[in-house]
Order: C-alpha cells, then structure tokens, then sequence
C-alpha cells in the first residue's frame, strides 16, 4: 500500500481502538509533552512547542494548529519496552513461580525516529545472546506510529548518530504533518500498519504532498540544535581515560542518575526481593537502575566507581563507545534528553569535543 | 531469569565462614558445565549472588564453595541438608584447560581463589599425562583458612601436583614461606614459553601473579583470569558487570591476561 493523505488522525486513533490497541500519544501535562493515553485526536498537543536547552525545557505557544510542533519530550518507548518496575517470579514452600509478563497491545503515536533507533538499540540488549521473551512479548505487542520530526528541539543531535530525523525503518505507520492545508501524511512500514490504514478514509497522496513531506525532513536535519564528530569515536574516547576535563565534567555531576532515567537506551537494572507479611512467599522484581548509583558497582561493601569521576567516565563512555563493543551499534540515537534534563545542564556534546 | 528449586543434599564446613553445598535440582537433572563457569544462586526472600561451580559430587550435583560475607552470602551458608534454594546457569566464560595439553600449568590460587579453580585441578589430575609439569600455588591468610586441605595433599601425592602454599600470617606451627603468592613462583620448575597459567584470587594478587609470570615469559593470552564484579543478572542485561567494553558475566568471569592487563590498568574503570 501507498503513501495516503487525511485531514484529521481521528479516525486513525478510532481504528486502532476498535482493533484493541491503547492509544498513547502526547499530550500537555505538568508543564511538558507527556505520552499518555488518548481517546480522541482532540487531545494532541494542537498549537504546542517548546523550547529545550542544556538543564532547561519549556512549553511555547506556536502560531498554528500543529499536534507535533515540538521536539522529544522526558518520556520514551523505553517505558512500554521496558518498564519501570517488574515482577520477576514468586517463591512459595520449594516452588518457583515464573509470573506471566505484562505485555499490554499498545499503539505509540508519536514515536520519533531517534526514538525508533533507540528501540533498535534495545532489541540488540534484549534479544542478543540471552534472548529476553517477556522483552520479546512486549515488543510484540507495540504498535509504533512514528512521526517525522519538523522541527528539532535546542538539544538534539540525530542527524550526527545517524538516526533521524526521518522514521526510515522499524514502524508501523510513519506520519508527516503537513501545513497549508494541515494535513498528515501517512505511510506504512509493516504489513499491521498496511491493514490499518485501510480503515481509515483518505485520498492517495499526490507528488506535492511526497515532495513537501520530504522538505519538512530536509530543513529539519539543517535546523539541528547540536551535533557531535562520532569518527574514530570508539578508540580514542576509551583511551581518553585520563583526560583532565573528566575532572571538571565529575565536578559539576550531582549524580542524580536523571540522563541514564531520561535516556531511551540505558537498559541498566537492579533487583529488589520482598516476603510478604506471612513469611511465605518471596517476591522477586527488578526495576530501573543507574551506573550513577554507588551500589551500583559493589563488591565487597567498596563501590568499585566509587568517585562521580569513575561514574560519568563509565557513563559517556559506555554510551558512545563500548557499546558497539558489547551490542554492535552506538548506545547514543542523538535525542538529547539527557542534556535537557540534567539539571546543571551537563552537554554531551559538549563534553565529548572538549575530550576529543 | 526465574531459577530452577534446588535442594541442599549436604553441607560441608570448610573454614570457620566457608561451606561447600551440594545441590541437586528438586526435578530433572543437573546441567552440563565447564570449569571456571558460576551459577546465580537465590536464597528465598533475601537475593541472589554469583557463586562458581567448584565441583561436580559422584551422583552428579553440583558443589559450590561459599564463604559467609553478606546478607545473602550468610544465609546460604546457614542452609542445611532438604533446604531448598534457586539457582540458575550456568553462565560465563571457562577457564580452557584442553588448551593447556603438552604445556606446564601453572595454577595460582588466592584465598576463595582455590573454589574454582578445584575443577581445573580436578580436570587435569583427570587426564594428568596430557600436560608437563603442573605446579599449584596457593596464597592464604592464614594456616587455619587453607580451603580443601585434604584435596591438596592428595593431588600432591597421586596426581605429581607440585603443591605449594604460602601464608600472610603464620601460626606457631607453621613451617612454610610466608608472604605474597608471587614469592612462590621463584619456588616452581615450568618452562615459561610453554606453560598456560590459571589464576584466581583478589584483584591486586592476579594482577601481581600475570605480571610476574608474564615478565618471565608466559605469553599472556596463555595467562587466564576469572575476574569478579558486582552482578545482578549473569545473562548481559543489568549491566552492573562491566568491565571497560566487556560485560564479565558474558565475556567473563575468565578473561586473558592481553586482554585484561590494559582494563585493570585504568583505576575505576
Ligand atoms: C563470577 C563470580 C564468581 C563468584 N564465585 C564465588 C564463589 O565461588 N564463592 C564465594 O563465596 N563467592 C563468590 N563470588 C562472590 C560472591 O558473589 C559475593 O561474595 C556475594 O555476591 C556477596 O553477596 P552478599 O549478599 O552475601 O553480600 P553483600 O555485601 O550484602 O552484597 C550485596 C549485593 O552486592 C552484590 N555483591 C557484593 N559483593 C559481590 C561480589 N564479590 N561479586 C558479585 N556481586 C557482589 C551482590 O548482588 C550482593 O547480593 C563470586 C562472584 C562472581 C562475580
Ligand atoms: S545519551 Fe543522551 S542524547 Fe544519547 S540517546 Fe541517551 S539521552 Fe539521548
Ligand atoms: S550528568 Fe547531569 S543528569 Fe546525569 S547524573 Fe550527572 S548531574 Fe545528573
Ligand atoms: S551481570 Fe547483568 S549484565 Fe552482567
């Protein structure tokens, strides 16, 4: 199926209802574009934009009705891939309960293409050596909507790692909002995407409508508000180990672990095992963890990181270069969150030149 | 990362805080395992720890000697014979003893050291007229903390192991060297350009041990290493077990010394 033209995403959204999805898309909350869920096109953030640099990000009011006139806000797939808490197994008398993963069908409208990437990056993690099948379940069971974005925020960088602005691999539906008239381009990428769309009323989309879907990725790769020189990255940045400026980067780090929470990459996690009241039955669940965190690296009852130096080094330098080590690919897709919500405004980019 | 029941089928005090369990799968059989790999062993309600295989008993379950360090460490060494605990695996690299045919071995143990590297033993002493001179060496703190003594006088006796053992701090009865595994190297006969070294114990002792061995002429992808770090998982996902780009429950715990030597050498990493 081709590329189709439609004046409103409502039917879209009713389409992936009625076929029993829950829609999550963004919408204005505390102060922020937030995925959540949504029943009706009339929830997108319509007029909304924002305004994002190092440790600081605000909502703007834009001078039309665009629903995707901002850049990746806090949240990511990451939460629907792999959320934030889970229950392991159970333990009662001498049995051992695998407890059946939660994998809810969810649709993500919305979905940009660093994002897409960093969902890419996940499934080496989760399905490499150790194939991870509640990982798998879940992943099964999203539907991802991508958008291509028109206008990148303050803090990203995609266009360096290569993975966007254009949605080019791993979604269902891929939309293009455009202007005068607003209208969305839609395409599918997935055999699911394809059946979809053919419940939704549209016209076939026309050589003006492919050619300004294709100015609107043009001139947002141009609009860039960061990028970083990724070549030969992943030899002289591990053997920069003892660079001065890790120092001055350690002194402004509060470890706060707020990058690794806001990255759509970092996979890292911890276990947590409860009993309950009784006594006799053991929980055990695991949940978001940090390499900022000291116990992360204990041995002993001694962190082996235990300076903030050790910890942003371990940090910067897992996610741009033993990555590809460990899993093939770069654990960086550009999206910039972790610049925008770290509060003293740490700049990868930034970083990474002064280490170079 | 759900683990099979095991149950404990005996208990073995070895020192005043190490016991070796043997366990044995409430049902099915035991896996398949190769020398120098672990199992994550769980105690109900209270977590769950790396622990390396130390051997395999005459009815096929699995041993593993544990010393008392922690919480979760504590509670396995309190389990008793019918307790049942979780385990998983194994998992990790092993140490390559065929590797090590028509060469002198060297084996370097310090302290715990010795819990893995028991199957080594026990897989050369095996097949003993496949390698040269085999030579162990064990660093302990103190007479009384010797782990497997027993075993270590046999594999003198039968198996032509050139045992030697080293103390940090001796008692009054005690006759033997004392110090630093290292000095123990000057005491064995091996022919450095054909031998293959395999060392366990605390960091800074195999760091000491590869170099020494190393400096002498032991090739060092020939020089084997089961290194440690904090695990959570055992199956590359958690992350906590990295180690510059390797994650060691998957490219480890036994990594080679040209590998290991420049990673060591970065404080932190
Ligand atoms: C590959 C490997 C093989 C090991 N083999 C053995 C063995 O044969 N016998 C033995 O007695 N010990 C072994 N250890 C060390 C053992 O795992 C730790 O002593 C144990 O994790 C301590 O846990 P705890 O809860 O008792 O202590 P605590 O100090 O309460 O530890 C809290 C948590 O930190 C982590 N942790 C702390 N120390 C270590 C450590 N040294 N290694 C990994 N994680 C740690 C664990 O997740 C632990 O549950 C091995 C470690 C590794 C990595
Ligand atoms: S490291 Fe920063 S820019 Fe890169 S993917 Fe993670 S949050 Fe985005
Ligand atoms: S880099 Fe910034 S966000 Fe990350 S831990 Fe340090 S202070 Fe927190
Ligand atoms: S122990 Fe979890 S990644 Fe190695």
């Amino acid at each position: 199926m081709d590329a189709l033209v439609t004046p409103s995403l409502e039917p879209l959204i009713e389409a992936l209802r009625s076929v029993g999805y829950t829609v999550v898309g963004p919408t204005v909350k505390d102060g922020a574009v937030r995925m959540a869920e949504i029943w009706s096109a009339e929830e997108l953030p319509a007029g909304v934009g924002d305004a994002q640099e190092p440790g600081g990000y605000r909502l703007t009011e834009r001078d039309d009705d665009m629903v995707f006139g901002f850049a990746a806000g806090p949240d990511s797939a990451k939460r629907y891939t792999q959320p934030p808490r889970q229950t392991l197994f159970r333990m009662r008398d001498q049995e051992i309960e695998e407890v059946e993963p939660e994998a809810p069908r969810v649709a993500l409208l919305g979905v940009r293409a660093c994002d897409l990437a960093a969902i890419a990056v996940q499934d080496r993690v989760f399905l490499g050596r150790h194939p991870d099948s509640a990982y798998r379940r879940r992943r099964e069971a999203l539907f991802l909507v991508a958008v291509n974005c028109a206008v990148p925020g303050g803090t990203c960088f995609c266009a360096s790692m290569g993975t966007g602005p254009k949605a080019t691999a791993g979604f269902d539906l891929a939309i293009t909002e455009l202007a005068a008239p607003h209208r969305f381009l839609i395409e599918p990428g997935s055999e699911r995407g394809a059946q979809i769309l053919t419940a939704i009323p549209h016209r076939a989309a026309e050589e003006d409508d492919l050619a300004a879907a294709q100015e609107v990725s043009r001139t947002a790769a141009t609009r860039m508000g960061r990028q970083v020189d990724t070549t030969g990255i992943q030899d002289w940045l591990p053997a920069a180990h003892d660079h001065p400026r890790w120092t001055d980067v350690a002194s402004r780090c509060l470890s706060c672990t707020n990058c690794t929470m806001a990255c759509p990459t970092c996979f890292c996690s911890t276990v947590e095992d409860i009993t309950d009241l009784s006594g006799d039955v053991a929980e055990r669940s695991e949940r978001w963890d940090s390499c900022f965190t000291l116990d992360f690296t204990e041995l002993g009852g001694t962190p082996v990181r235990g300076s903030a130096l050790a910890r942003y080094r371990q940090w910067l330098t897992h996610k741009f270069a033993t990555w590809y080590d460990q899993f093939g690919v770069s654990g960086c897709v550009g999206c910039g969150r972790c610049i925008t919500w770290c509060p003293t405004g740490i700049d990868v980019t930034e970083e990474l030149s002064c280490i170079r | 990362m759900t683990p099979a029941p095991y149950r404990v089928r005996s208990r073995r005090p070895d020192r005043a805080d190490t016991v070796t369990l043997t366990l044995e799968p409430v049902r099915g059989r035991c896996p398949a395992f190769l020398p120098g790999q672990f199992n994550m062993i769980y105690a109900r309600g209270v977590g769950e720890i790396p622990i390396s295989l130390s051997g395999r008993a005459r009815s096929g379950a699995l041993m593993h000697t544990i010393r008392a360090v922690g919480a979760v460490s504590h509670v396995l060494c309190d389990a008793r014979p019918g307790d049942v605990v979780g385990l998983r695996g194994p998992y990790g690299t092993a140490w390559d003893v065929p590797a090590a045919a028509g060469l002198d071995v060297v084996v370097a143990a310090g302290g715990l050291g010795l819990a893995p590297l028991r199957t080594v033993l026990r897989e050369l002493a095996a097949h003993r007229s496949r390698y040269g001179r085999i030579s162990l060496i064990v660093g302990t703190r103190t007479p009384m903390t010797l782990l497997y003594p027993r075993e270590l006088a046999r594999w003198r006796k039968s198996h032509d192991v050139d045992v030697q053992v080293i103390v940090d701090h001796p008692d009054h009865a005690w006759q033997g060297p004392v110090g630093p595994v290292t000095r123990l190297i000057d005491r064995i006969v091996f022919q450095p350009r054909r031998t293959a070294a395999f060392v366990c114990g605390p960091e800074v002792m195999m760091r000491a041990v590869a170099d020494n061995l190393v400096r002498r002429g032991v090739p060092a992808a020939r020089v084997a290493l089961s290194l440690e770090r904090n695990m959570k998982c055992g199956v590359g996902r958690c992350g906590h077990c990295q180690l510059g780009p390797l994650l060691l429950c998957l490219d480890g715990p036994v990594v080679d010394y040209q590998r290991a030597a420049r990673l060591l050498a970065v404080r932190e990493l």
